[in-house]
């Protein structure tokens, strides 16, 4: 892990990137990379996230600048800007049922090449896919999701890059950090070693490549 | 007593003690506030906690504490936080003994659609899919009609969320189940007739020779 600045951080991620970025409706998303990524109008995004967020919070940052061409998520519904880019055509929208597109993910960083799942069976999430039937049951096979850069939010990360998270905070942030090339973490707090006890530690270090430093 | 109030309290009535219990947005989410007190009910709020409390007193909400929608939350004694893959894995897993969600269109069998009306809404799943594939009983609170047009409908006519049929569904005016595949009426709103809900009801229903009137 390094210790960088967010600017330097977000420098690090070219035009076009695909990123997937932890946060569900804006809490527990890393806010401060996502205002350099705006500053920097990191533009032609692949974005993977849960949702679109709203206006002006999380990732909806990013649709207010209109950084992203494609969008994979559960729900874009609390978003107008998204959903008027969706129907403007100036943004790929792939919808994904949540619990999928979390295994997806999760595969991904665990070095799955997908899942079976009975969620979307007979429903038009199925179209295109391969169906697969073990022991009587019809699942889907669902292929797993990764991005050049996850950026992450954590609640505390010690100076070696061990993450907890807070509250419902937590929700994508962990999988993500297991499924891009490169992780940088943002963390409300940035602690000495040894304040997050080993049972504690939600990420552990090594899955961490950058810590953006306080202001 | 309005519709809203009639659904809630029919539903809250189909949860007992121990169970883990997901509630979606809009009427699902009033059932919680008539779960009587002497039962121990655990919510699931999909954004990776059990143990949701009421709104938390003015001034003491969390940011990092919310519900599937982003509101502040509070959380009960012995309330558990968990990520997404474990949420979803509670849900789809077969874990989560009750899921109450709004719907659209439920037709005969039992099929539900509520995630997206083509050309007009098209929001997302969320989580309403796994929702409905996975958890033990699938409760769909919503109004009889909307519009005067029937949400009990023959055949859905907007993208299914599941093919799994749906356990119960509880509106302002009936209960329904789909034994052996066909909706059946099981109870009638209070001061509404059997043939007042036949008149509003798209789908065929199925008539038991006793109807009782709904306890609320």
């Amino acid at each position: 892990m390094r210790a960088v600045s967010v600017e330097e951080a977000v420098a690090m991620i070219p035009a076009g990137a695909s990123i997937m970025v932890g946060g569900f409706m804006g809490v527990g998303t890393p806010e401060r990379l996502l205002d350099e990524v705006v500053r920097q109008q990191k533009s032609r995004l692949s974005l993977i996230s849960n949702d679109a967020a709203v206006p002006g919070k999380g990732v909806g940052k990013l649709f207010d600048a209109t950084l992203v061409s494609r969008l994979t998520a559960s729900h874009i519904g609390l978003n107008p800007k998204a959903q008027q880019q969706m129907l403007a055509d100036q943004l790929a929208v792939d919808l994904v049922p949540q619990g999928t597109f979390v295994e997806r993910i999760r595969a991904g960083g665990c070095g799955l090449g997908g899942v079976l799942t009975p969620t979307g069976v007979g429903t038009s999430v199925a179209e295109g896919k391969r169906q697969i039937e073990v022991n009587g049951t019809t699942f889907l096979l669902e292929t797993a999701l990764r991005a050049q850069f996850a950026l992450v939010h954590a609640f505390l990360a010690d100076y070696l890059g061990n993450l907890t998270y807070a509250l419902t905070a937590r929700n994508f942030n962990p999988v993500m950090a297991m499924a891009a090339d490169t992780v940088i973490v943002t963390a409300e707090h940035i602690v000495p070693v040894g304040v997050i006890a080993p049972d504690h530690v939600m990420t552990p270090a090594p899955l961490v490549d950058y810590l953006i430093t306080n202001r | 007593m309005d519709a809203q109030t009639i659904i809630a309290r029919r539903v809250a009535r189909e949860l007992h003690t121990g169970d883990l219990v997901n509630l979606g947005i809009g009427i699902p989410t009033l059932v919680a506030n008539y779960v009587p007190p002497e039962l121990t009910v655990f919510f699931q709020s999909e954004n990776g906690l059990i143990g949701t409390g009421p709104v938390p007193e003015q001034g003491m909400a969390h940011p990092l504490l919310t519900d599937a929608g982003g509101r502040p939350i509070s959380a009960l004694p012995g309330a558990s936080t968990f990520d997404s893959a474990i949420s979803f894995g509670l849900i789809r897993g077969g874990h989560v003994d009750v899921t109450v969600l709004g719907g659209l269109q439920v037709d005969a069998h039992g099929h539900l659609a509520n995630w997206m009306i083509p050309g007009k809404m098209v929001p997302g799943m969320g989580g309403a899919m796994d929702l409905v594939s996975g958890a033990k009983r699938v409760i769909v609170a919503m109004q009889h009609a909307a519009k005067g047009k029937s949400k009990i409908v023959a055949k859905c006519t907007l993208p299914l969320t599941s093919t799994r049929p749906v356990s119960l569904v509880v509106t302002d005016m009936a209960v329904i189940a789909f034994p052996e595949g066909k909706a059946t009426l099981l109870e009638t709103a209070p001061s509404v007739s059997i043939a007042e809900v036949i008149a509003v009801t798209d789908a065929e229903l199925v008539i038991p020779d006793t109807v009782p009137e709904m306890r609320i």
